[in-house]
C-alpha cells in the first residue's frame, strides 16, 4: 500500500499514497523527488487533464454544482502553480505554441502566458499522452482525445467567469411578449442553451467530440432525468469517446 | 482514536425497517420532541413518519409534495424539486411547522391533525351543499364527532427569490422567529412571517468571479444564542459570526481552522478538507464537522484546531485519485450528535455508517441493508479489512459499493433512536439496551 522510499509521489497505480511514513520529510526534498520522477509528472499531467475535462463537463451535469467546480478549479490552479515552479509549465506552453498551426491559437497562447492574471496563466492543451499513462488513468479512453480537446483554451480568458458564471439561478423575467414568442416559436430553445454552455469555448476547434457533446446536450438538460448522476453522464461520454477514437 | 470495536453503550439493537419505495431520499430530520420524522425525496415529495407511541414503531403519517420542478427560462435550466434540507420549528401549539428548501425556494409548512369533524350544520347538508332554507324547521347545535385521523399539510409561506445560488442549508434560530438560509456564496436571514424581504448577513462573492476559490458549504445557528451562527467553507474553515457585531457578518468573530500537515499534502488535500456538514452540539459548547475522511469535534473556545478527530474511512486515503475520477470525493456526508452529546454518527459507503463514542474514542461500523435486516433484529458490527488478521465478514476496500452511500441521517433529540437514509430506503434503529437517554 505504501511504496517504499517514495516521497509525495503518486504510487504506480496512479493513486495518491498515504505519506504516513514520510511526514517528517521536508517539502523541498519532496520537490526534488518530484522533478526527478517522470511518472509523477505524467500522473500530474493526467490529473490536470481529468480536471479540465471535469470542468468542461460541469455544464452537462444535471445538477450544476458550484462547490465541485471551485474545488476542481483550485486543483487545476494548484497543479499549474507546481508546474510553473518546476519549470515544466513553460516547456509545455512553448511546445504547444510550436505545435499549434492556426494563428489565432498562437495568439491565444500568448494571451494565456500573461503573468498579470493568475487565471489567464492557465495553459494550453496538454501534451499528448504516452501509452503508460493511459493504463494508469481510469478515464483512459478520453486521453488520446483530450490533447485535442481545447479544454485549456477553455481556460483562456476569464476562466472563473466561464466556469462559475453559469451557476447563478436567474429569476424568471416578466411574461414575454406573445408576438415575440411567436416570432421565435420555431427556434429550438435547446440550441441557445448549448450556446450558453459553450460560451467559453468560442475558440474551440470543431472537433468530433464536441459535435458529440453538442448532440448529447441538444436534448437539453430538461430531458435528463433528475435522478441521473454526473457519473452516468461521464460513463456515457466515455463509451461514446471509445467509439469515436476507435480504441 | 481507537479502531473499530464493540462498545456496549452503542451496540445496537432493534431494527425497524421502513421502506419508502420511492425515489432517492435527500434529507431526514426529527422534530424537537422526536414524535415525527420527516424524510424527503428527490422528487420533492416529503413523507412524514410518526411515532405511534407504545411500540416505538414509526408508521407513515403523511405525505405531501413540497416542491414542484421548476424551469428557469432565462438560463434554460431545470430547477430540481429535490429537497435539500428540512428543519422543524419548535412546537408552539398543536400544529407542527417545518421548513423545507430546494435549490432556490424555501417553504414553510403547517402540519396539523384532524381527528374530529363537526356534524349537524344547519345551513349545509352532509355533502356540504347549501340547504334550501325553506326546509329548515329547527336549529341544531353542530357536534364534533371523532373521525379517522387526517393529517393536513398546508403551505403557509413561500420564501422565494432570496438566492441566486443553490441553497445548501437552513437553520431555525433559537428565538423561534427567524431562520437563516445559506447558498454557495451568501447567507440570508429571514423572519418566518415575512416572505418578501430577507437580510443578507454573509456575502463571500468576490467582485470578480475569477477570484472565487471558496464557497459556503453549511451553516447553522447556535442552539441557545440567537446572535451566533457558524458557517463552513470548502477550504475546511469554520467561521463563527456574531450578528451583534455588524449587519453584514463578512468578518468572522472566530475562525476555526486546523493547520495543514505539510507532510500529508497532496493535490486532493483541499478537496478532502472541504466541510460537508456542521452541527452544534446540544449543549452549544462544541461543533461537529464532517469532511471527506474524518469527523471532527471542535470546542467553541478553541479555534486552533479540533479537540477530537475521528477517522471515518481512512482506508480511502490511498484511493483518492480514483474517487476524484468517479466524483465520489465530492460526496457530502452529514453528521449528527446524540441527545447527550456523548456519541457522534456519520455515514460512509457500502451502506455503512459509523458511530463514535466520545468518551472512549472508539468507533463502530454498522450497516443499513435491507437484505440482512428483519424487524427487531440485532445489528451486528462490520469491519473493513485494512490489514492484519482477516476476520470472517470483513469487507475488502475494493469490494466496497460506492453507489451505496449513507449521506443523510438524524438522531432523535432525546432518545436513542436514529434514522438512516440509504438511497431510497429509510431505516430506523432503536437502542434496546438503553431506550431512554442516559443522563450524563
Amino acid at each position: 500500500m505504501f511504496p517504499k522510499g517514495t516521497k509525495r509521489k503518486f504510487s504506480d497505480s496512479g493513486e495518491e499514497p498515504v505519506s504516513s511514513s514520510d511526514q517528517g520529510q521536508a517539502a523541498s526534498s519532496a520537490a526534488a523527488a518530484r522533478t526527478l520522477s517522470s511518472s509523477y509528472s505524467l500522473q500530474r499531467q493526467s490529473l490536470l487533464d481529468m480536471s479540465l475535462i471535469k470542468l468542461q463537463l460541469c455544464h452537462m451535469l444535471v445538477e450544476p454544482n458550484l462547490c465541485r467546480s471551485v474545488l476542481i478549479a483550485n486543483t487545476v490552479r494548484q497543479i499549474q502553480e507546481e508546474m510553473t515552479q518546476d519549470g515544466t509549465w513553460q516547456i509545455m506552453t512553448q511546445a504547444l505554441a510550436a505545435a499549434q498551426c492556426p494563428a489565432d491559437r498562437l495568439v491565444a497562447t500568448e494571451v494565456l502566458c500573461r503573468q498579470t492574471d493568475a487565471a489567464a496563466q492557465a495553459g494550453q492543451s496538454p501534451k499528448p499522452f504516452s501509452g503508460d499513462v493511459e493504463t494508469e488513468v481510469t478515464m483512459s479512453t478520453l486521453s488520446p482525445v483530450s490533447p485535442q480537446l481545447s479544454s485549456a483554451s477553455y481556460l483562456a480568458g476569464p476562466f472563473g467567469e466561464q466556469v462559475f458564471g453559469t451557476f447563478e439561478i436567474k429569476h424568471p423575467a416578466p411574461p414575454p411578449d406573445p408576438a415575440l414568442e411567436e416570432l421565435f416559436s420555431d427556434v429550438d430553445p435547446s440550441y441557445y442553451d448549448l450556446d450558453t454552455v459553450l460560451t467559453g469555448m468560442q475558440s474551440a476547434p470543431k472537433m468530433g467530440p464536441y459535435d458529440l457533446l453538442e448532440s448529447l446536450s441538444s436534448h437539453g438538460p430538461t430531458a435528463l432525468s433528475s435522478s441521473s448522476s454526473c457519473r452516468s453522464d461521464l460513463n456515457e461520454l466515455d463509451h461514446i469517446m471509445e467509439i469515436i477514437v476507435g480504441s | 482514536m481507537g479502531e473499530d470495536a464493540e462498545s456496549p453503550k452503542i451496540n445496537h439493537t432493534f431494527l425497524r425497517d421502513y421502506v419508502t419505495e420511492a425515489d432517492v431520499i435527500s434529507t431526514v430530520e426529527f422534530n424537537q420532541t422526536g414524535d415525527l420524522l420527516r424524510e424527503t425525496e428527490s422528487k420533492g415529495e416529503s413523507e412524514e413518519v410518526g411515532d405511534t407511541g407504545d411500540s416505538g414503531e414509526y408508521n407513515v403519517y403523511s405525505t405531501f409534495q413540497s416542491h414542484e420542478p421548476d424551469f428557469d427560462y432565462l438560463k434554460s435550466l431545470e430547477i430540481e424539486e429535490k429537497i435539500n434540507k428540512i428543519r422543524w420549528l419548535p412546537q408552539q401549539n398543536a400544529a407542527h411547522f417545518l421548513l423545507s428548501t430546494n435549490d432556490k425556494t424555501i417553504k414553510l409548512w403547517k402540519v396539523s391533525e384532524r381527528d374530529k369533524r363537526p356534524e349537524g350544520y344547519n345551513l349545509k347538508d352532509e355533502e356540504g351543499r347549501l340547504k334550501d332554507i325553506s326546509t329548515i324547521t329547527s336549529l341544531q347545535v353542530p357536534v364534533l364527532k371523532p373521525t379517522d385521523l387526517m393529517v393536513e399539510v398546508r403551505p403557509r409561506r413561500v420564501f422565494a427569490n432570496g438566492h441566486t445560488y443553490h441553497v445548501n442549508s437552513i437553520s431555525v434560530n433559537s428565538d423561534g422567529e427567524t431562520y437563516l438560509s445559506a447558498d454557495d456564496l451568501r447567507i440570508n436571514m429571514w423572519h418566518l412571517g415575512i416572505t418578501d424581504r430577507s437580510f443578507n448577513i454573509v456575502d463571500i462573492k468576490p467582485a470578480n468571479m475569477e477570484d472565487l476559490t471558496e464557497v459556503i458549504t453549511a451553516a447553522e445557528f447556535h442552539p441557545h444564542h440567537c446572535h451566533l451562527f457558524v458557517y463552513s467553507s470548502s477550504k475546511g474553515t469554520l467561521r463563527l459570526c456574531d450578528m451583534r457585531a455588524s449587519a453584514l457578518c463578512d468578518k468572522h468573530t472566530k475562525l476555526f481552522e486546523e493547520p495543514e500537515d505539510p507532510g500529508s499534502r497532496s493535490f486532493f488535500s483541499e478537496i478532502i478538507s472541504s466541510v460537508s456538514d456542521v452541527k452544534f452540539s446540544h449543549s452549544g459548547r462544541y461543533l461537529l464537522t464532517r469532511d471527506y475522511l474524518t469527523a471532527k469535534v471542535w470546542d467553541l473556545n478553541m479555534d486552533k484546531g479540533p479537540v477530537e478527530t475521528y477517522q471515518v474511512h481512512e482506508y480511502l486515503r490511498s484511493k483518492l485519485c480514483s474517487l476524484y475520477e468517479n466524483d465520489c470525493i465530492f460526496d457530502k456526508f452529514e453528521c449528527v450528535w446524540n441527545s447527550s452529546d456523548s456519541v457522534i454518527m456519520t455515514g460512509a459507503y457500502n451502506s455503512f455508517f459509523r458511530m463514535f463514542d466520545r468518551e472512549t474514542g472508539r468507533g463502530v461500523t454498522l450497516e443499513a441493508w435491507r437484505e440482512s435486516s428483519k424487524p427487531r433484529a440485532v445489528l451486528r458490527t462490520r469491519r473493513v479489512y485494512t490489514g492484519g488478521k482477516r476476520r470472517r465478514g470483513d469487507v475488502g476496500v475494493d469490494s466496497l459499493d460506492f453507489t451505496k452511500k449513507i449521506l443523510h441521517m438524524a438522531w432523535h433529540p432525546s432518545e436513542n433512536i436514529i434514522a438512516i437514509a440509504a438511497t431510497n430506503n429509510l431505516y430506523i434503529f432503536q437502542d434496546r439496551v438503553n431506550p431512554e437517554t442516559q443522563t450524563q
